[in-house]
């Protein structure tokens, strides 16, 4: 099994930027409002160079490729909650993973670097919880998702401001099919 | 002393080299440790550690630099700038007392190298400047190689001398260093020598490696690694780099602590995502659960007697640290009540205190607290400052601190009298464990 971390620029790269759902600003909450649709700023120069070679794709890659716009969930200090401005993402990914009984995603935990390292870890996977009953919830099957935290261990960027922080407080989405 | 059956999963083993590089003791790193002295001692003994006779000044294998650099390390003495002196005794002999009287030291070292046999035999003299009398005066066997750990030998002697306590100038420190940016880090085991020198990486990864912990004897060391794209715990034997993956099971495997015998780890494990302690046989390969609580419960610490673990839990709604018995009914009681944050709690080798990442004026700090009186000392003053471990004479504390968005270790007096930092020429370090004394010989 092969897990996708890159698969959005990937099919980005094959010309389906325009099949994705645009990115509404206003979808996310304030903190790192770009860094789970990162690619999608990789997606306007890619699509450019790309022929058209959509219908290489399945309609299950498509499907993913629309979602990854949006793989991150973010959290508050100190908090496990699913704020209601990724309610909308967290919905995306079990409304793919449903229709696809045979897709997979690993929900990877993390934290800030405030605290003792082991305890992040606690805290990481308490995060990676939350968004997996939320999968349950909406029907995605237990099989279809394992979790994994590092804790403060693997930061999406560096620095020990507040900034930094926020972006570092977060569940990944990472699919495989 | 441990009968870890390491050669029954080199075969689990084999399968993970592709991802990981499993260095034996022998690869030298670049991440060398300095000592900065970040805060003037008070009260610090002034000693004259003079050039040993028979050898080049400032090389590697310079005696007296390494004695007097562990000296100052400890904080309690003040070593005589060699500017300062002005004349070379070798042996206490040719020391004229007045002149160290007027340069103001209590103390001074002398020593030279010479040839034995096809090694070197090392003699050093400690004596006290006011009254002139000869406080040691022994001969080492040595080779060109060994000289540092002969010198550290001789700051452990003389600092014991001196303080009452033995010394640990002879033991090493293991810690992660980390390279790169995020996502694209590479994370290193090391171990070093207490003073940071003589760097070597035991395991390279490009995933995490966290949580190093000595075993008793000094020999093995345990961590956890995810580079199997989970966390997972080994247990490595430092003479030879051969390791076994003793926990990987599904969820989290994390904090190993070793039991005071060898024989047990004390591991945080997941279910369903729930964080509790077991511990593991690492002979049986037996399980025990300790704690069942929803909170998170994680990072243990035997207590002396192997009877119980401190640990740190939330089950109060913050960090706090707990104590368990390891008897049938697993009675948990809260140990810390200061701050509203204390986690990672690690034993001083007297079993009296505990070292702890404490939340003090709204910075992440090591403290000190006394199990009697539960009196709490707040060693540091950083942000960001965790994992401490006690040296094994419980003089000092090692631990990680931040400075300029980058981690750093730092070494605090366990009486909070004074903090230094040792500061790596690159990248990132953290997690720093320091080796227990073993079996002495």
């Amino acid at each position: 099994m092969k897990f996708m971390h890159l698969a959005a620029v990937a099919f980005l790269s094959l010309g389906l930027a325009a099949c994705s759902k645009p990115t509404k600003p206003d979808e996310t909450a304030t903190p790192p409002a770009d860094a789970g649709a990162a690619s999608s700023g990789l997606g306007g120069e890619a699509a450019a160079g790309a022929g058209t070679t959509a219908t290489a794709l399945t309609p299950q890659q498509q499907a993913l490729a629309a979602i990854q716009q949006k793989n991150v969930v973010y959290f508050e200090f100190d908090s496990s909650e699913i704020g209601q401005a990724y309610v909308p993402v967290v919905a995306a990914h079990a409304q793919y993973l449903v229709k696809f009984p045979t897709a997979r995603v690993r929900l990877e935990g993390h934290t800030d670097e405030r605290g003792s390292r082991e305890y992040n870890i606690g805290l990481g996977e308490r995060r990676a919880q939350t968004v997996r009953r939320a999968l349950l919830a909406q029907g995605v099957a237990e099989s279809q998702i394992t979790t994994v935290s590092y804790g403060e261990e693997r930061p999406a960027v560096e620095g020990s401001d507040e900034a930094a922080f926020a972006q570092n407080r977060r569940v990944e989405f990472v699919h495989a099919q | 002393m441990q009968s870890i059956s390491l050669a029954l999963r080199t075969r689990a083993t084999a399968a993970l080299l592709a991802v990981v590089s499993l260095l034996g003791f022998a690869v030298p790193s670049h991440a060398q440790l300095r000592l900065d002295i970040t805060q003037g001692v008070r009260d610090a003994v002034p000693i004259a550690v003079v050039p040993f006779g028979g050898q080049a000044e400032g090389g590697a294998g310079d005696i007296a630099a390494v004695v007097g650099n562990d000296l100052r390390m400890s904080g309690r003495f003040a070593p005589l700038e060699r500017r300062d002196m002005v004349t070379r005794p070798t042996s206490g002999a040719e020391i004229r007392f007045e002149d160290w009287r007027l340069l103001k030291s209590d103390f001074i070292v002398v020593g030279r190298v010479e040839p034995d046999g096809a090694g070197l035999a090392v003699s050093f003299e400690l004596h006290n400047v006011r009254t002139g009398a000869s406080l040691l005066n022994q001969r080492l066997p040595s080779s060109e190689k060994g000289l540092r750990a002969t010198a550290h030998r001789i700051a452990d002697l003389v600092f014991e001398r001196l303080t009452g306590i033995p010394g640990a100038f002879s033991t090493r420190i293991a810690y992660v260093a980390v390279d790169g940016k995020p996502p694209a880090q590479r994370y290193r085991l090391i171990v070093a020598d207490a003073d940071g020198f003589g760097p070597r990486t035991v395991l390279e990864s490009r995933e995490p490696i966290m949580s190093p912990a000595w075993s008793p004897d000094g020999q093995n060391l345990a961590y956890v690694s995810f580079e199997g794209k989970a966390s997972a715990v080994y247990v490595q034997r430092l003479a030879t780099g051969e390791r076994a993956r003793v926990s990987a099971r599904t969820g989290i495997n994390g904090a190993p602590a070793w039991s005071p015998d060898g024989r047990k780890l004390a591991l945080t494990l997941s279910r369903d995502g729930n964080l509790d302690i077991y511990t593991l046989d690492l002979a049986t390969q037996a399980l025990t659960r300790v704690t069942s609580d929803d909170a998170i419960d994680t990072e243990a610490e035997w207590a002396k007697d192997g009877q119980s673990l401190f640990f740190t839990s939330d089950r109060a709604g913050n960090a706090q640290v707990y104590r368990v018995r390891l008897d049938e009914a697993r009675k948990a009681e809260r140990v810390t009540f200061t701050n509203s944050y204390n986690a990672r709690p690690r034993l001083s080798p007297d079993g009296k205190e505990l070292a702890l990442v404490t939340l003090d004026r709204g910075g992440y700090r090591i403290g000190v607290m006394d199990l009697a009186s539960r009196n709490l000392r707040v060693l540091t003053n950083g942000h960001q400052d965790e994992s401490p471990s006690f040296a094994p004479n419980g003089a000092l504390v090692i631990y990680a601190t931040r400075e300029g968005g980058r981690g750093s270790l730092a070494i605090a007096s366990s009486d909070g009298a004074f903090q230094q930092r040792l500061s790596s020429d690159q990248g990132d370090v953290r997690d720093p464990a320091w080796q227990p004394f073993g079996p002495r010989g």
